[in-house]
């Protein structure tokens, strides 16, 4: 493990480098706004504090109720999906597992298309659309699936997890894809799915925000828990258990998190990749393996990635607004051949 | 220092291989090796001592409480294990490898303690792999490893080793200087020893006692010259050899004869 200090000064660094992306997220648009207003603006909604406007109405109404509605929603995705890359990587043993490797993406594309096809998309829970939730269901759905047909013997190999994961994975999108061919609808709904499944970031109001803050959050601290057990499960699963570890029960607690994370991701921004990928692997390029540091690190680091990914997303071609999926994985894939490239002797495979 | 009892122990895997009524007794401080062709229950045998298989009939004890009663983390405190071999897929360095060794005595939340970091330090001393503390544990050579394995579990600090075949792929050296190391922590630390060796002239020069395994069941057991005869290795194995003795130990030396002298 690396020096205490210069941990908590790389951490510390990530943080700034997170906030200043917000800034710079909520400046640009079709409209800037100063920085400095901006942050006049969020200091005046704190209590006690009652700066004069030097802004215009509209701005403030620009800043809360749609740039900062979509920067926070961008950071919380970004600290999710980075989170549940650093579990199933290190659970699974595995640099180059990211979050959909084990049929969660799948999941949440069948069920949000079983919505999109079946149910009018008008009807809401806390916030969220119905097509949230069943995505949110679908994706919890495969991975419980998953991990059952993974089940040997009470126990659950990392190889036949990964190999359940591909094969639900390509089922559920098989049967996603018939159900969009037959329903009669198909160039009908096709863009909404088509938006899902590229990924951009859907939040329209705080109270959405607010569930999925409260949840993503709570989600990160719990997995910070596990952390430390994940240095163990690198020697694998006998290793870990030989280091006093209740591999079962922390298997599938990892499993649940980490699905739980990407659910509450794939909810706010339909399938975002490569976030969950890259980030975990450039952090332990600079703080090396250690969970409990990486944790922390690689979602400070998504949710940066991912604010700025959406903001070059808005700005690029504006006014034409690319989708966010596709700017990740313009940038995550040759990075990540980069890593692969330059590190190939440190993950030997 | 710790006792081992597997009391009338047998276990089967799903693919038919069983191990059959297992009795034994490992007393404290004891240096104990377990030989026998492969597929006749050694790894298996570990496995079961070391609690990550459960015994399908019987049952083990360690110092008198069974294995099943006591948490995964208590076990962990007692007993270390050597695997054969283990792939690590992260560029953790040896300090941090062998800091693992420290995890059964670790909060999750609050980190290594001072006396983690002492005892991790010994562990590195003992076995002689502080000079590359530093590096990653994947570009070390493969005797280098299981050194860094064994001071790993030497910071586990435990009363029972086991011991996976610690020196199969090993060259002669590093051969050496593993059970060399073994031997000094079952002298001088007391630490019992269980170790499934495959080698039968280091079983006889390291170990106490040997117990020979053959498909699933107890063959023998006793000194290494009482069970290394040329009739039970013949038995056993199926190899001709001649036993003679260890020049400078008084234990059997096996000299393997190829097929044609046989005859």
């Amino acid at each position: 493990m690396k020096p205490k200090k210069q941990v908590f000064l790389i951490l510390t660094i990530l943080a700034v480098l997170l906030v200043g992306s917000m800034f710079l997220a909520s400046a640009f648009g079709a409209v800037f706004i100063l920085p400095l207003d901006i942050a006049k603006m969020s200091l005046n909604k704190l209590p006690f504090v009652n700066l004069e406007p030097t802004w215009q109405p509209t701005h403030e109404i620009i800043f809360f109720q749609i740039r900062l509605l979509r920067v926070v929603g961008g950071a919380l995705i970004g600290a999710a999906l980075a989170t549940a890359g650093v579990l199933f990587q290190g659970l699974l043993r595995n640099p180059l597992a990211d979050p959909y490797i084990i049929g969660t993406s799948s999941g949440a594309l069948f069920g949000a298309t079983l919505v999109i096809i079946f149910i009018p998309a008008t009807l809401s829970l806390w916030g969220f659309g119905l097509i949230s939730i069943a995505a949110f269901l679908g994706a919890l759905g495969a991975v419980f699936l998953v991990y059952n047909l993974a089940l040997v013997a009470g126990k659950t190999p990392i190889v036949s997890l990964v190999l359940a994961g591909f094969a639900v994975g390509a089922f559920f999108t098989a049967v996603t894809w018939f159900m969009l061919s037959v329903s009669g609808e198909f160039q009908h709904k096709l863009g909404v799915v088509f938006d899902f499944l590229i990924g951009a970031i859907r939040v329209n109001n705080w109270l959405q925000i607010a569930v999925a803050a409260c949840l993503i959050l709570s989600g990160i601290v719990l997995a910070r828990f596990f952390a430390f057990h994940l240095n163990a499960f690198s020697l694998g699963e006998e290793g870990a258990a030989y280091l006093g570890i209740n591999v079962e029960r922390d298997k599938l607690m990892v499993l649940g998190l980490g699905s739980f994370l990407t659910a509450w991701a794939v909810s706010l921004g339909g399938l975002i990749g490569f976030v969950g990928l890259v980030t975990p692997h450039a952090m332990r390029l600079i703080l090396g393996p250690d969970h409990r540091v990486l944790l922390p690190a690689a979602a400070l680091a998504g949710a940066s990635f991912l604010v700025l990914a959406d903001l070059g997303a808005r700005i690029i071609f504006a006014p034409t607004e690319l989708r966010l999926g596709i700017l990740t994985a313009l940038i995550g894939a040759p990075f990540f051949i980069y890593l692969l490239r330059r590190y190939r002797k440190e993950y030997a495979f | 220092m710790s006792e081992l009892v597997i009391k009338d122990v047998s276990f089967s895997y799903l693919n038919g291989f069983s191990l059959r009524q297992i009795d034994l007794k490992i007393k404290a401080g004891e240096m104990v090796a377990l030989i026998g062709p492969n597929g006749s229950g050694k790894t298996t045998l570990i496995k079961l001592a070391a609690g990550v298989l459960a015994p399908g009939h019987g049952e083990i004890l360690l110092d008198g409480a069974s294995l099943k009663s006591l948490p995964r983390r208590e076990i962990a405190r007692r007993i270390a294990v050597v695997p054969q071999y283990f792939y690590m897929p992260f560029a953790f360095t040896v300090a941090e490898v062998v800091m693992l060794g420290r995890t059964p005595f670790i909060r999750a939340l609050s980190g290594e303690t001072e006396r983690d970091h002492t005892v991790a330090g010994r562990a590195m001393e003992l076995t002689g792999i502080k000079r590359f503390s530093s590096h990653a544990f994947n570009e070390l050579s493969g005797g280098e490893r299981q050194k860094v394995v064994l001071a790993m579990a030497v910071a586990q600090e435990p009363k029972l080793l086991l011991l996976d075949e610690p020196t199969a792929h090993l060259d002669i050296n590093h051969q050496v200087a593993i059970l060399e190391l073994v031997k000094g922590l079952n002298r001088e630390q007391g630490v019992t020893v269980v170790g499934a060796m495959h080698d039968l002239n280091l079983a006889a020069l390291y170990f106490d006692r040997l117990i020979l395994l053959k498909e699933g069941a107890i063959f023998t057991e006793g000194s290494p010259s009482a069970v290394l005869t040329e009739r039970t290795i013949h038995d056993v194995f199926g190899a001709s050899v001649r036993i003679t003795q260890h020049p400078s130990n008084k234990v059997p030396h096996i000299i393997i004869l190829p097929n044609e002298s046989d005859r």
